[in-house]
């Protein structure tokens, strides 16, 4: 397979909700192993796409390209069929359940005689926690005795476990502190490593510029200009988010 | 690896550990030590009469195993009492002219749908299965009574009565294996199998099980559909055991498995819970009705007292919930 060939191309993406153009014209490819930051202002749209590529909320128009495949996708369950996996801002855990059963919600495995594998769960969840570094007491602690890193990490670690193309994560340090944030950071950036693509969205200018290979903004449903992050400062992100100029 | 999976170990015991999952356990010890010590001239600890709390506490100990489902996935199902009459007397009423085969579909076809009928105005009219639940109560004891004009069916199908009653098998009352029956399976499907998981993962969080493809309406009829069939097996239980089915069967009998579900360690929001604990939790109020009628309280008193046991168990299981 050609390692330079797209894992996920947009084209033309519009999406109206009812009268409201939530998305117009918005095109972007992701490459494998390839961070791609999704910025701007509250409202841009950023949410929205996110659903349209995991396949919650239908394109109006457009296609969606997986691997040079075009797509049809009415539900997220297709979506990871496709191999995308989405971290959701609220994380999407059940909370009193365990972190094995939580790694394998709606695709446990079952045994010869049909019941629950939770030998495997178990066994495959202590292998990635420990691969992707999550510091985590165990496999089977309960989702609400961990902190909000850790939660972090297992739905990072979930999304890691089923993506084999595309991973989305939509604002995935808003709720934490420094170090968790660091640590969550540090996770991200060892995906690249598993040649996945990545999008990801975030507020803070820092941490895009920290992780992401190239930088989309959005503002009002319109796709600004994309950038390589390392030929691109700042001040020049700044005004395409806001549509003002600096200086 | 080795101290890896120690340490894991550990962590699931600790927390694992914690009042309320050994609560049920402990207060059915400590109840079960005050009658045998206050009633040892009674005859409380006699073979005879522990033998028939269980036999006595069978049907509800069936419908406790329905609503461990039901409140697990987030529900309630307020029906169940007005399940046991309904389906008691379809069955009565059929076995006289039909035989005891058709009696038994038709008992348990009665509450097989009317947890369709429940589960569908939930799942898919979206209404609050408390509001849907507490109507369907209504109406259905509506239906028992007039069904056969309060008149009391009774139920001659020898047959019947020992399948489902008096009968035993190696020994063993039947009451005892259909309890014995019921809690194993219950208990495997609950805890063992991927339907068991999408119903706690539900309960737990619906919007999080939904993007995990778990189809939440689909769990939330089949809970209450489980659980109307298994209040129309509790109906063919007493209908067995009384030789006869009449409209007043059950009717008190929706607090006893409230209690029993919720002392057993099943929140009442949903999320965990516990078959065994149920079964426990309904013996432990078959062992409370009978020492306090043996004690000689009054009806009323007993009902303030098992009132007041009530409160401690919702009180234990909340505390537990904010921890
Ligand atoms: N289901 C919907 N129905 C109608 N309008 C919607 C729907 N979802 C989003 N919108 C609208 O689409 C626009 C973009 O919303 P979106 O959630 O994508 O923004 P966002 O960029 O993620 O913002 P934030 O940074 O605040 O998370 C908003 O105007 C929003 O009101
Ligand atoms: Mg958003």
């Amino acid at each position: 397979m050609n390692p330079s060939a797209p894992i996920l191309q947009l084209q033309d993406i519009r999406k109206h909700f009812g009268g409201l153009t939530a998305i117009e014209n918005f095109s972007l490819e992701v490459f494998p192993g390839e961070i791609v930051a999704l910025v701007g202002d509250n409202g841009a749209g950023k949410s929205t796409l996110v659903k349209i590529i995991s396949g919650v909320h239908p394109p109006s128009s457009g296609t969606i390209t997986i691997e040079g495949k075009p797509v049809t996708m009415s539900n997220a369950t297709m979506g990871r069929a496709h191999g995308i996996e989405v971290v959701y801002q609220d994380l999407a855990l059940a909370d009193q359940q365990t972190v094995y059963m939580n790694m394998f919600l709606g695709r446990e495995p079952l045994n010869r005689i049909g019941l629950l594998d939770r030998r495997r769960m178990i066994a495959e969840t202590e292998k990635l926690v420990k691969e992707l570094d999550v510091r985590i007491p165990s496999a089977h602690a309960t989702i609400r005795d961990l902190s909000g890193g850790q939660r972090q990490g297992v739905a990072i670690a979930r999304a890691t476990h089923w993506a084999s193309k595309l991973i989305l994560l939509d604002e995935p340090t808003a709720a934490l502190g420094v170090a968790e944030t660091a640590r969550v950071e540090t996770i991200v950036q060892s995906l690249k490593q598993r040649n996945v693509g990545i999008l990801i969205i975030s507020h803070s200018l820092d941490q895009v510029f920290k992780l992401s290979d190239r930088i989309c903004v959005l503002r009002r449903g319109k796709q600004i200009g994309v950038r390589e992050t390392r030929k691109t400062d700042k001040n020049e992100i700044i005004a395409m988010i806001t549509g003002l100029q600096q200086q | 690896m080795t101290s890896a999976n120690t340490g894991t170990e550990m962590g699931s015991f600790a927390s694992r550990f914690n009042l309320q999952q050994y609560v049920v356990y402990l207060g059915f010890l400590a109840i079960f030590l005050f009658f045998a010590f206050m009633l040892r001239d009674s005859g409380f600890l006699t073979v005879r009469n522990l033998s028939n709390i269980v036999l006595q506490t069978a049907p509800v100990t069936i419908m406790a195993i329905g609503l461990v489902f039901v409140m697990s996935a987030g529900e309630i199902d307020l029906s169940i009492g007005s399940i046991v009459a309904v389906s008691a007397l379809a069955a009565a009423v059929t076995i006289a002219s039909y035989g005891m085969a058709a009696g038994i579909v038709a008992g348990l076809g009665a509450g097989i749908l009317i947890g369709l009928i429940n589960g569908a105005l939930v799942a898919y009219v979206r209404l609050p299965s408390f509001l849907v639940t507490l109507a369907t109560m209504g109406l259905f004891a509506g239906v028992s009574r007039s069904m056969t004009d309060l008149r009391s069916i009774s139920v001659t199908n020898e047959a019947f009565t020992g399948f489902f009653g008096s009968g035993s098998l190696l020994g063993v009352p039947s009451l005892i294996w259909w309890t014995v029956i019921a809690i194993t399976i219950g208990h495997l499907v609950y805890r063992e199998t991927r339907f068991g998981a999408h119903v706690l993962a539900t309960g737990d969080n619906a919007r999080a099980a939904s993007v995990s493809g778990i189809s939440v309406p689909k769990i939330r009829l089949a809970v209450l559909t489980i659980s109307g069939g298994l209040a129309g097996l509790a109906g063919l239980l007493y209908a067995g055991r009384l030789q006869a089915a009449k409209y007043t069967l059950g009717e008190t009998d929706l607090m006893t498995v409230i209690a029993a579900v919720i002392v057993g360690g099943t929140l009442l929001n949903g999320g965990k819970g516990s078959i065994v604990g149920a079964l426990v939790g309904s013996l432990m109020m078959g062992m409370l009705n009978n020492g306090l009628i043996l004690m000689g309280l009054s009806v009323s008193d007993q009902m303030i007292v098992r009132g007041l046991i009530i409160l401690t168990a919702v009180a234990v299981s909340l505390r537990d919930k904010s921890r």
